[in-house]
This record gives structure tokens, sequence and C-alpha cells, in this order.
């Protein structure tokens, strides 16, 4: 049996939910770790401590500098279908490239495990959290997702535990170009991995006001986050949104303003250790499952939160 | 341009879902059903298509039991021009639902496949991927904005990061995010005339395909519950318990 964990990064660095598809990974056994990049070096320094790991398999070329799913799904069909599990993040690249794997493997992709509770028995959310599936594999290759905020993350220690290898070589098909990308910039830590978020939705009522909240993540060294109507309404951008079709955070104090707590975006959040939900509606669902609500509106509750934390 | 939008039927995305009794699977007696949304976006995305003079045909597919041609009839009504009913009885996951629509491409040889990018009742996220691994396609994901030219489809995705920007030559799949569109609501006389558009039926049992289900659900549970909370009454008492009770910040 043999565990393959395909690393997510952006070239420079590892993205965090690598290590808790690690963390999972070792649950399977015999855990290699690839990476494609344009530049593989800073990422492997940062995977060569990793305790319980063997092979890190590398390709550097150019073409996968993008990570498009074309390639990279094609090159992991070629090189690694003598494995027995192949495991992604569930990351915008993970779900880009690991079910377009399964395809090309002819096996049922096993997307956004929150439980491994044997090595062909994996849980895992459906109707936005609202029901967890126990399922069985019957594939002999299983691909499967990991949703990171599941998982503690794997140890690094302070040997290194990894082997570098040279592997495969890429035929591109050219079935895709990639142009160029809207990164949104911030100062801020990043969302899914962050310890506090501060969320805003649709209450808000304009970009301009969500000026006020964000003063409130920054006192509180928070990332921001947001509900899909407030995305929609073009207040923030698409990466803030927490949800059943956004991002899944679970921090420790999560942070809900203006949002009333539709299933779709508790989904997102609902495992986070401490919520407060601040809505001028007392009625709002946000207050069945925060831990602590203040029912006020938020123009005033905000800025004195601001105010009187040092 | 022929456009293929595969449409589901998965339980309305209001209604508040239950687990059963004996844990077998979620409550599906008297729930109100719908099309999946995110497929409401995919066939919007191509009307529009039409609209603009790019796309000539849309045929809208649905596999599974016959109630399935409801949905389908939705999208008529929405402005598909014809349906595709492929009568299904046994259970089907994406990996089968892939295949299935592999051999409907081979068959009418779109140029685009527009799908929604996760059916909100199993959340798998991988159907449209599958589709594009299958027919060696090229595939874009998440899309939130799309524009063809000559034999290329550029689209806008939405990652984790922010928007990425790529061109797929055609023919291609895209899998559609929530900022693609705003669906149209059916009119009624546009109802009416969806009545009398065709509907194409096949069965999946003469595809010759395997689609036996690969993941056998054992179980389905309630996910653990939070327990309540309280309400405070000012600010500052909700400072005193973030640092005091809670130790959070
Ligand atoms: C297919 C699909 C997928 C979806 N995916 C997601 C997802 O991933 N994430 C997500 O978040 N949503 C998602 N949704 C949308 C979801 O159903 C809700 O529509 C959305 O979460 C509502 O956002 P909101 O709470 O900001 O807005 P609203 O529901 O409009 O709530 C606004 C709240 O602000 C409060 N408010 C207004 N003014 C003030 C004030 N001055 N002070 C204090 N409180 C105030 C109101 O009382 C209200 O409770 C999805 C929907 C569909 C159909």
């Amino acid at each position: 049996m043999k565990t393959l964990v395909v690393v997510d990064h952006n070239n420079n660095k590892l993205d965090k939910s690598t290590l808790n598809t690690i963390k999972a990974a070792i649950q399977l056994e015999n855990v290699d770790l690839l990476v494609l990049s344009d530049s593989c070096k800073d990422i492997c320094n940062e995977l060569i401590n990793i305790k319980n790991i063997n092979n890190i398999f590398i390709n550097e070329n150019d073409e996968f500098k993008n990570q498009l799913a074309e390639d990279s799904a094609n090159f992991i069909a070629e090189n690694f279908k003598d494995y027995t599990n192949i495991l992604f993040s569930n990351t915008s690249n993970g779900k880009n490239i690991a079910p377009r794997l399964a395809g090309l493997l002819d096996t049922m992709i096993i997307p956004d495990v929150i439980e491994i509770v044997d090595k062909q028995t994996f849980k895992r959310p459906i109707y936005a959290g609202n029901a967890i599936a126990t399922c069985k594999s019957k594939n002999k290759i299983n691909i499967i997702t990991i949703r990171a905020t599941a998982f503690e993350e794997a140890e690094i220690g302070d040997e290194n535990v990894g082997k570098i290898q040279e592997i495969g070589s890429l035929t591109t098909k050219n079935l895709t170009k990639y142009l160029n990308s809207e990164l949104t910039k911030s100062e801020r830590p990043e969302l899914t991995s962050a310890d506090i978020v501060v969320s805003g939705g649709r209450g808000l009522g304009s970009a301009e006001n969500f000026q006020i909240l964000e003063k409130l993540a920054d006192k509180l060294g928070a990332a921001m986050g947001a509900s899909r109507a407030a995305v929609d309404a073009g207040y923030v951008p698409n990466d803030w949104q927490v949800g059943q079709t956004g991002k899944i955070v679970a921090p420790n104090l999560y942070i809900a303003v203006g949002i009333s707590g539709a299933i779709q975006h508790l989904a997102g959040m609902k495992d986070s250790k401490v919520i407060i939900g601040i809505n001028k509606d007392e009625e709002a669902p946000i207050f069945s499952i925060s831990d602590y609500g203040l029912a006020e509106d938020l123009f005033k509750a905000v800025p004195e939160m601001e105010s009187k934390l040092n | 341009m022929k456009i293929l939008v595969p449409v589901k039927r998965v339980v309305d995305y209001n209604v508040k879902v239950r687990v059963k009794k004996d844990e077998t699977d979620v409550e599906l007696d008297n729930v109100k059903m719908s099309m999946n949304p995110f497929d409401e976006i995919a066939v919007e995305e191509a009307l529009r298509l039409k609209e603009k003079g790019v796309a000539s045909e849309i045929i809208a597919v649905s596999i599974g039991l016959p109630e399935v041609q409801e949905t389908i009839r939705n999208a008529l009504a929405m402005g598909a021009d014809s349906g595709i009913f492929v009568n299904c009885t046994s259970k089907l996951e994406p990996l089968s639902v892939a295949k299935i629509l592999t051999s409907i491409c081979n068959k009418i040889k779109p140029d685009l496949v527009i799908m929604g990018k996760q059916a909100i009742d199993d959340d798998m996220n991988a159907t449209g991927q599958m589709l594009s691994a299958m027919l060696n396609w090229g595939q874009a994901t998440f899309a939130s904005k799309l524009e063809i030219q000559d034999k290329k489809i550029k689209v806008g995705r939405e990652i984790d990061g922010g928007i990425e920007n790529i061109e797929v030559n055609l023919p291609a799949i895209v899998t559609t995010d929530l900022r693609l569109n705003e669906p149209r609501y059916a009119s009624l006389p546009n109802i009416m005339k969806a009545k009398r558009k065709p509907i194409d039926e096949m069965k999946a049992e003469d595809l010759n395909i395997d689609i036996e289900p690969r993941l056998e659900i054992l179980k389905v549970e309630e996910p653990k519950s939070r327990e309540a909370g309280i309400m405070v009454k000012s600010v500052d008492e909700m400072i005193e318990k973030l640092k005091n009770e809670a130790k959070v910040i």
C-alpha cells in the first residue's frame, strides 16, 4: 500500500492545508509527496523535516507554474497509477485537479473527507453539512480530497526525513492556456488558517462600510470573511466567501456581523471553536449557533467593540 | 454552436434537510425538489450565449428516474431548445454520470458543455472535471466570467486567492460558480411553450457502460450539534466573556 500527497503551493510557499492532508495520509501508511512546480526548492525545504514521510518526488517544469488541471492530472495518472491512495487538499487547486485525475483513472473521487474510519472507509459531509455520510470505497485507487479543518497538522521535526527524487516528464497537451490572475492582496492572515475571522454580510450595506469591520479585524489580527450576499453585492472579493460553496473555516473565534445565518453560510464556519453573532434582529438564525450573541445595530456595536479592545 | 447543459434534480436549497431515523439517507419524502442552483446558472449562461448569437442550439440533459423530466422541462421553460432524458434506476454517482455524459457527447458532439460546479445534495464538485478527463477536453471550473472568441473560450475562474483567467480550446467543459449570472425565471408563456418542446428518451442500460457505484454508503448521520450559547446585553459584556470565559482574545 502506497499513499501519495499532491502538495498544494503557489510556487513559493506551501499551502498550509497540505500539512493537514499529510496528517490524514499518515493514517493510510507509506506516505510520499509530490511537488509539481516551476521551482520546487523552497517548497521542498518546507517539506523535508515533516515526520513520517518517505520520498518527496519532484518535477520542475515551467509548464507546472500555473498548475493547469490537464497537465497535472495527466502527469500524476502516468507516474503514480500503482498507488493505493492519492490525496489532495480540498482547495480550489485540489478540487480542480483531483476529480480530473479520478476520471482518467476510472475511479470515484472521495471529496472533502473529514474522517478516515479505516483504509477503505471515509466520512464526508453532504447537504451543506446537515448530514455526514460514511462511504466504503470499492475503488482500486482512492483519490481523496481532505478538509483541512478536520485534521491536525503533520508534525515537523528537526531532521531531514524526506528523500528528494526527480520523477517523470511532462508532455503537455495544450488544451488550456493560462492568461493571468487578479489576486486579492492582503496583509492579514490567510482566511482558512487564521486564529480569528471577522465576517460581514449584507447587513454591512456597502463596500465602504466594510472598513469598520476591517478596523476591528486589524485590532484582533484577524482574517476577513464574508457571506455570499456580501460578495454577490460586490462589497468584497469572491475569495472572502465562507460557506458550503465557498471556504471552510474553523478558527478559535468567528465573529459574524450582519449575517443572518443561512445553512449555506453555517456549513462553512460551524466548526469554529467560539462563534459570536452581532445582528440587530434578535430572531436571526445566526444566534442559534452563537456562543455569544449580541442583538444590536452593528454600526453602533462594531466601532464600540473596536475602541474598547486593546 | 451547440451547447449541452446537464441538469440535476435536488432537494430545494431552502429545505432544512433531516437525516432519516434509520440513518440510511436523508428524508426525501414530501420534500420540495428543484433544479440544482448551479445548473440554473449554467442554463442561463447558455441562453445568454444564444441571445448574443454565439450559440445556436441548447440541449438540456438529465439522468435518473422519470421525475427528472420535470427538471428538463424547467430548463426548456427557461429557454433551452430540447431535452435528453436518460432513464436510469440505479444509484448514480459523479463517475457514472460522467460516463453517461461522455457517451452522449460522443453522439451529439456539442461544442461546449456548461454545468454546475457542484450539486447541493452530495456536494461532490466532480462531474465536470471527470467528464472533461474522459473526453480529453480542456476544463474551466468555477467560472464567474465567460467569453467566446473563435474556437476558444476565455474564462475567469474563482480560485482561493481571487480570480484566474484562462483560455480553453473548444470543445470544452465549463463549470459554473455563483457569480457567473443571475438566472431568469421562466415566464408563464414559456412554461406553456416548453410543454411542446421535444425530449429524447434513452435508457442508461442500453449504453453498455459500467455504472456500478464505487462508494457504498454505510451510514448517514446527523452532524455533531453545537451547544446553545447565550445572549449578552452589551459590548462590554461581550468583551468580558471573550476574555475571561472563552479566553479567545
Ligand atoms: C447554491 C447556493 C450556494 C450558496 N452558498 C453560500 C455560501 O457558500 N456562503 C454563504 O454565505 N451563502 C451561500 N448561499 C446564500 C445563502 O443562502 C444566503 O442567501 C446568504 O448567506 C445570506 O447572506 P447574509 O446573511 O449576508 O444576508 P441576509 O440573509 O440578507 O442577512 C443580513 C442580516 O444582516 C442583518 N442586519 C441588517 N442591517 C443590520 C444592522 N445595521 N446591524 C446589525 N445587523 C443588521 C439582518 O438582520 C440580517 O439578519 C448560497 C445559496 C445558494 C442557493
